[in-house]
């Protein structure tokens, strides 16, 4: 539980650094990270090559962001097993073969692939957006793209209620594990006033955290007091990626490259 | 009339479950007094901060704060003047680094960014965490967490400071810090907690709370000396007040040695 709380508090850690990426406009990163998102969906069930140039985004954002791999690719692991799970069954159902470079391979296969690649690329973008920018922040450039205030509240609080929930249920876990030795988890028999009385002491540390808010003039807008306005340097970023999305989306790079390189070794 | 003036007026309140927590309680607390609210547990002194700071309303009587009465619409408005550091800061720090968390109420009232970053400056320096105006409020011992706090309150400028239990579950010398931050404000100050001594030291006037109604509202040293009366409230004269341990000798105490 501690270690989860450490990992979301990391990302507000990471999103105070200095470094090119961080210093990008929210408002840059989060468009570019919508249409990279959409442009990566965009692909076929059963197109891989033309879909792998695209991890060059995340690879630059990683690097020039100067974050930890194993932090990021460990968060990305996180969602393997639902997506596993969704694709397994499309080489059960899915017979139809294809023939790449000479060798028969299953549609179904493909198809799996081809998910999980789309899986780690947005996942990937998503958690980058979060660790290069901030939620406040990321709120903000959400209410200039024009998202309802509400949605945009709902989801900066529950951010931070998930930390005080987290709280609170790390201090409950505890005095459990101390009045339960050799127990492994909690037992079932427990669960019900466990989980009842976790969700009525969220609620009343939300309403105070909540009153805090109000007392000090909030109503509803999160003030993150950030209003750089976008740059020739922002706005080179996302013409860049959004150039090199709509190319990709447009030429299967992979293989015009081959067939360039072939011709060459040919000739 | 000073604004920094606070008068209740014959409160009620019970909570939904029908528990009354706070019968017929009357006061006026005037411009530069320091007043601390004293009970024992469960005595009302939350509920009654909660009521003053608007979180709560009444069932009956008002509260007026300078020339103005408390009600949702007048709550913005008072509630610029009145600042209320929480019991437990970390219901008070939530934003992601100590400095945001002091620019948020500035921020809320749509001042300009330069006055903000002044005013965290001022607020900070005054409590003496500016060096640690960049770090995560949820990395910060303490005694920081509550100086942080009080900050987010100074930064609004208020003309009125309501603390709730601002020592506890403070080591010794983080208590003394806060204890000395206390003394050097100038605002009106109304302050609950159950730290008779620390209490005795920062505030002149004692209002005695006792099952939601006012048992004693008088001077500190009037209301301390007063074993029966603390005793019938719950209470216990400060150790500061009390004999001297070793040798009981009443001229001398722990505070004298």
């Amino acid at each position: 539980m501690k270690d989860s709380l450490r990992d979301i508090r990391l990302l507000d850690d990471l999103a105070r650094r200095q470094n090119p990426i961080n210093k990008l406009h929210p408002l840059v990163k989060l468009l570019t990270t919508i249409i990279y998102l959409a442009v990566v969906v965009s692909f076929g069930r059963y197109e891989i090559s033309a879909l792998l140039p695209l991890i060059f985004y995340p690879v630059v954002v990683f690097a020039l962001a100067e974050l930890a791999p194993g932090r990021i690719l460990r968060r990305i692991a996180w969602v393997m097993p639902l997506v596993i799970g969704i694709g397994i069954f499309n080489p059960v159902f899915d017979h139809q073969t294809v023939t790449i470079m000479n060798s028969t391979i299953s549609k179904g296969w493909l198809s799996f692939i081809s998910l999980v690649i789309k899986c780690v690329l947005t996942v990937a973008a998503g958690i980058l957006l979060v660790a290069t920018t901030g939620m406040e922040k990321l709120g903000a450039a959400m209410r200039i793209i024009g998202v309802p205030k509400i949605m945009v509240l709902q989801l900066l609080l529950t951010y931070r209620y998930i930390l005080l929930l987290g709280d609170e249920l790390a201090r409950m876990l505890r005095a459990y594990s101390l009045r339960a030795p050799g127990h492994r988890g909690i037992k079932l028999a427990a669960w019900g006033s466990f989980a009842g009385s976790l969700l009525l002491r969220s609620f009343d540390r939300a309403q105070r955290v909540y009153a805090a808010m109000c007392l000090r003039g909030f109503k509803g807008d999160y003030n993150t007091g950030d209003d750089a306005k976008v740059g020739v340097r922002d706005l080179q970023f996302l013409i860049g990626w959004v150039a090199f999305f709509l190319i990709t989306r447009s030429y299967n790079l992979p293989f015009l490259l081959g067939s360039f390189l072939t011709g060459v070794i040919g000739q | 009339m000073s604004h920094h003036r606070v008068e209740a007026r014959n409160l009620h309140f019970s909570y939904p479950d029908g528990q009354a927590a706070i019968q017929d309680i009357s006061f006026t607390i005037l411009h530069g007094e320091a007043v601390g609210i004293i009970g024992a547990n469960g005595a009302g002194k939350s509920t009654l901060l909660m009521l003053l700071m608007g979180i709560l309303f009444p069932d009956s009587g008002e509260i007026i704060v300078g020339d103005t009465r408390l009600t949702p619409k007048t709550l913005p408005m008072i509630r610029e003047r009145l600042g209320m550091v929480f019991q437990d800061p970390d219901d008070q720090l939530f934003m992601t680094t100590v400095r945001d968390d002091v620019a948020f109420g500035p921020r809320n009232y749509h001042l300009d960014e330069q006055e903000v970053a002044s005013r965290v400056r001022e607020a900070l320096a005054q409590v003496g965490i500016l060096h640690l105006r960049d770090r995560a409020p949820f990395k910060l011992s303490g005694g920081e967490k509550r100086a942080a706090a009080i900050a987010t309150v100074l930064s609004m400028k208020p003309d009125i400071l309501i603390m709730d239990e601002p020592t506890s579950s403070l080591d010794p010398k983080s208590r003394r810090m806060v204890m000395e931050l206390l003394k050097s404000f100038e605002h009106t100050k109304i302050i609950t907690s159950h730290d008779l001594d620390m209490v005795l030291e920062t505030c002149q006037r004692f209002l005695v709370i006792k099952e939601g109604s006012v048992a004693a509202d008088g001077p500190a040293g009037e209301i301390l000396k007063n074993p029966q009366l603390l005793h019938s409230c719950g209470l216990e004269m400060p150790l500061s007040l009390q004999k001297c341990p070793i040798c009981g000798d009443q001229t001398k105490n722990f505070k004298s040695g």
